[in-house]
């Protein structure tokens, strides 16, 4: 989750240096051409793991109207605030079935159409940075509690004084979620600003002035 | 504090007794004045004596000993003995301990709780030693083990640890932080011959130690400090060792 932030960031640093990740992945600097059937098989593997957190997770999602009533009552009187990050947890756990399963078919069934001009043609063309939108919120917020959740439920980093690394592991938490967020708004926005552009909205591909000629996919 | 500066309380206290259905729950509201070190122990007493003497509520040692008067105070359970009114503003709510059966107003069934845990989970020495030799000495235990056991076998068996725990309200069968805490000092214990396979049998599921969302609420609420944290995530790690091993 965070390297894909850190990767589909790099458009931030430029063009290149995002057509240069993708391309990574398509394995172009390993074979001399890309293979976009990788990054769909990388995708995969990441959709599986996604499925399988999800069947866990079911197991803690209220059973019914009565236990998600209870667990809200109960929330408001506590203002406890890791309960209350519990309830946040399942409500943004419940939007990734949707909205990380629309991101996630997309790319693995559309590996080619990942690159500056490409991934901006679909951010701002095809409508999607309303999904991308929400979905940052979501992971990130969903994403950053879970971990610091699964840190304190195995007592991962607990050390001598419990209750002074939880504190460092919450301020933590909110570190990274905040800098996520802010970088994620930042990149939609350079997404946004490049699918505005003449060229992306004529259809044209990305390639770097020093690789030459577009290539042509490997089937 | 002088008596420019004493405080009116007013206080909301959730009314219900399940013996006299035809009264639907309310809140009744309540006004004192406030006293010098008062606890909500005292001023319960207080609007018992002088103002309502129908008004149920338990205490027994006064002292955060007996684990009789937990109550929710302002939404969080704690134990109304050990609470000053000082700390609280000078309008609050007062409601019983939620997940437990209600007797009336303020009093709730907690020892049936605990004792349906506690035949559940076994919290008692299972000593292979089939007769009981009342001469033989005790056996010697490290002071270091002992004071760990002791450490544990603080608890009070006061019910906050349930009534703050959201897992607790959402699935009834759910052991709480007291079983958890219950399993993890018979573990210690040596003269417990219990083998870790059999404390799977009894929390390695989801109404155990694996049905816990490490909400924490137990152990930011409990009035006795116990180490719940640690506890229950030192507990999961050794069920998922003896689960999978």
């Amino acid at each position: 989750m965070w390297g894909h932030m850190l990767f589909v960031s790099s458009i931030l640093i430029s063009k290149d240096a995002m057509w240069t990740i993708t391309k990574l992945f398509e394995g172009y600097f390993f074979f001399g051409r890309s293979y976009p059937w990788i990054v769909s098989v990388i995708i995969g593997v990441v959709f599986a793991l996604f499925i399988t957190h999800a069947g866990l997770a079911l197991r803690k999602f209220p059973a019914n109207y009565r236990q998600y009533a209870l667990f809200r009552h109960h929330m408001r009187g506590m203002k406890h605030e890791d309960t209350t990050l519990w309830y946040w947890q399942v409500i943004t756990g419940f939007a990734l079935f949707f909205l990380a399963t629309a991101h996630l078919w997309w790319m693995i069934t559309h590996p080619g159409d990942i690159g500056p001009h490409e991934s901006s043609a679909r951010v701002w063309g095809d409508h999607f940075w309303v999904l991308y939108l929400l979905l940052l919120f979501a992971v990130e917020i969903h994403g950053g509690v879970g971990l610091y959740r699964l840190a304190v439920k195995w007592g991962v980093f607990e050390g001598k004084d419990p209750a002074a690394s939880r504190r460092n592991l919450r301020r933590v938490k909110w570190t990274i979620t905040a800098f996520l967020i802010v970088l994620g708004l930042a990149t939609l926005a350079a997404y946004v600003r490049i699918g505005m552009s003449p060229e992306v909205q004529a259809g044209e591909r990305y390639v770097p002035a020093w690789v030459g000629q577009p290539e042509e996919h490997a089937p | 504090m002088n008596a420019a500066a004493t405080r009116r309380l007013r206080v909301h206290i959730l009314r219900y007794n399940p013996a006299e259905p035809e009264k639907a729950a309310r809140f009744q509201t309540y006004e004192l004045d406030e006293a010098d070190g008062m606890t909500l122990f005292i001023l319960l007493s207080e609007l018992r004596e002088k103002q309502d003497p129908s008004l149920q509520f338990d205490f027994v040692c006064r002292a955060g000993v007996c684990g009789s008067c937990g109550m929710v105070v302002n939404g969080r359970p704690g134990l109304a003995c050990r609470t000053l009114t000082a700390e609280l503003p000078a309008e609050f709510t007062l409601a019983p301990l939620p997940t437990f059966e209600l007797i009336g107003d303020l009093s709730v069934n907690t020892g049936k709780w605990m004792r349906e845990m506690s035949e559940r989970l076994e919290t008692w020495v299972h000593a292979k030693q089939e007769e009981v030799d009342l001469r033989r000495h005790e056996e010697k235990m490290d002071p270091d083990l002992a004071d760990e056991v002791y450490e544990l076998d603080r608890c009070i068996e006061c019910g906050c640890c349930v009534a703050a725990c959201g897992t607790a309200h959402m699935r009834t069968d759910f052991v709480g932080a007291v079983g958890l805490n219950k399993v993890a000092r018979f573990s210690l214990d040596p003269r417990d011959e219990r083998s870790e396979a059999d404390m799977y049998e009894l929390v390695g599921n989801d109404d155990g130690v694996f049905g816990c969302m490490s909400l924490l609420a137990c152990n930011d609420l409990c009035p006795k400090e116990l180490p719940l944290q640690s506890q229950i995530a030192y507990l999961r790690r050794r069920m998922a060792k003896q689960g999978t091993g």
